[in-house]
């Protein structure tokens, strides 16, 4: 037992964690933005946008994780020298946000879009009979519905996005928590099994709330039909 | 209410508000609109009538162009439908439409439900909205149901709310889609009652309904169709008295007969 608590003397865990929230905060909200506005592509009445968020959907749903944030690491910011940020460790926690971003985009378009689908045809046309044109009618009357239909999806895509964000190793940001537990492993061998327990359960109790904070939303914001 | 007709408007004075020239439309292989030629004057009250699949759903939807038309013209106010975008959005707040379904924005009070159109399409002033809405709402009997949301309502009074909303819009032409269709029994003339008075009041109405009883008390004109086409029209003293084609005398037959 004292074994393992030396752990947390030489190794910070928590600051660990807190690198995943903080990429996981950023990469939600930008995956949200993003992902909304792919969704309203896909619904919209324009074939060529239509096509664009159909493609981007597809493409990026079907990459794995892994090689979106090894692209970022090795093509963005290695070999095309783009650099967000001054610091080398910024600038590689910028770009992990970015691959985290635009993969979970994808995801988000999706559930946002099955979120659409709850809301009844009928909705859209009343919008457009008293003359509200496509974006106006989006934004007024089918997202507010649809986002509330989709809140359950949408926290499966954020459970996701948490527990993904241990990817952002293979983007060399060795700060987060999977960098860290193989460190540790490298050094103490002899607690392999309680660190790998130790990091299981720090997702767990990071994970737990927003699935139960997203069925208690679902149902509170349900639209009464 | 009174049987008594409105005074007719003769189509011949003045250009027509709504006029269709030579519209067809078909679903896959079934034209459900065929070579359709009707206008409606200034303050006329249309009723459409015929079977289920005659199309008549379809010709009143074409109307604000919830469908699209194969061929033919559609005109507002002596206006040409446009196809999409902005210029279409403008004329559709001419053209007030009630549903089959209500559809009243469900994430709305019924308040906002009536003021959403004045203020984001028409640029109106939010306290100006709310006024109009609300003696919109009394006007047809549930404004003291304004903060409530839709589905704590009635079928007959989301209809009502529904009427309201368009009218909101102050529209040149009111379409009703089968406003009757998905209400109880018991719940029909209140929302008729608030269609009569609209007509008493001289709206331009196009009515598509199964209810003959409507029909009699405010309509000017009753056109029958069947098939996609429009089969016979005549004012209702005429029609329901003294049908000429076979086809109406047929569907007369069958819905009045009991």
């Amino acid at each position: 037992m004292e074994n393992y608590l030396s752990l947390f003397e030489t190794y910070n865990v928590p600051e660990a964690f807190w690198v995943n929230i903080q990429l996981s905060f950023w990469a939600a909200i930008w995956a949200l933005i993003i992902g909304t506005v792919l969704a309203l592509f896909r619904i919209s009445p324009i074939p060529s946008l239509q096509w664009f968020g159909a493609a981007y959907v597809n493409i990026f749903r079907n990459t794995p994780l892994t090689i979106i944030l090894a692209f970022g690491f090795l093509g963005l910011f290695s070999v095309m020298q783009i650099n967000l940020a001054g610091e080398l460790d910024v600038s590689l926690f910028r770009i992990a946000i970015v691959g985290l971003s635009l993969y979970h985009a994808a995801f988000v378009c999706e559930a946002i879009r099955s979120g659409v689908n709850t809301v009844p045809i009928g909705q859209a046309e009343a919008a457009r009979a008293i003359g509200l044109s496509f974006l106006p009618a989006a934004r007024l009357i089918i997202l507010p519905q649809a986002f509330r239909g989709a809140i359950a999806p949408l926290g499966n895509v954020l459970i996701a996005l948490i527990k993904n964000s241990t990817v952002a190793a293979a983007g060399s940001v060795a700060t987060e928590a999977s960098g860290l537990m193989k460190t540790m492993i490298e050094f103490r061998s002899d607690l392999v099994i309680p660190i790998f327990l130790t990091f299981a359960l720090g997702f767990v109790i990071l994970v737990i709330p927003i699935g139960l904070l997203t069925t208690w939303a679902s149902r509170k914001l349900a639209v009464a039909r | 209410m009174t049987s008594e007709p409105r005074p007719a408007t003769p189509a011949s004075t003045g250009s027509p508000l709504v006029s269709l020239k030579h519209v067809n439309k078909h679903f896959g292989e079934l034209h459900v609109l065929r070579d359709i030629n009707l206008e409606v004057a200034r303050g006329e009250v249309v009723v459409v009538i015929g079977p289920s699949g005659s199309g008549k759903s379809t010709l009143c939807r074409a109307i604000n162009r919830l469908e699209t038309i194969d061929d033919g013209e559609i005109t507002i106010d002596g206006k040409v439908l446009p196809a999409e975008g902005k210029a279409l959005a403008k004329l559709r707040a001419d053209v007030g439409m009630v549903f089959q379904s209500f559809n009243l924005f469900a994430h709305k009070s019924i308040l906002e439900n009536v003021t959403l159109g004045p203020v984001k399409v028409k640029g109106m002033k939010s306290g100006e909205a709310k006024d109009l809405a609300m003696s919109l709402l009394k006007r047809v009997g549930v404004d003291n149901q304004a903060q409530k949301l839709p589905a704590q309502l009635s079928g007959g009074q989301q209809q009502r709310v529904a009427i309201a909303r368009a009218l909101a819009m102050q529209p040149k032409v009111m379409l009703f889609d089968e406003p009757t269709s998905a209400l109880d029994p018991e719940m029909i003339n209140e929302v008729l009652d608030a269609m009569v008075s609209l007509a008493k009041e001289g709206m331009t109405m196009i009515v598509v309904t199964h209810e003959m009883g409507f029909a009699r008390r405010a309509a000017d004109r009753v056109i029958f169709m069947a098939d996609g086409q429009i089969v016979e029209q005549a004012t209702p003293e005429e029609f329901f008295t003294n049908p000429q084609s076979e086809r109406a005398r047929d569907f007369l037959g069958k819905i009045l007969s009991h």
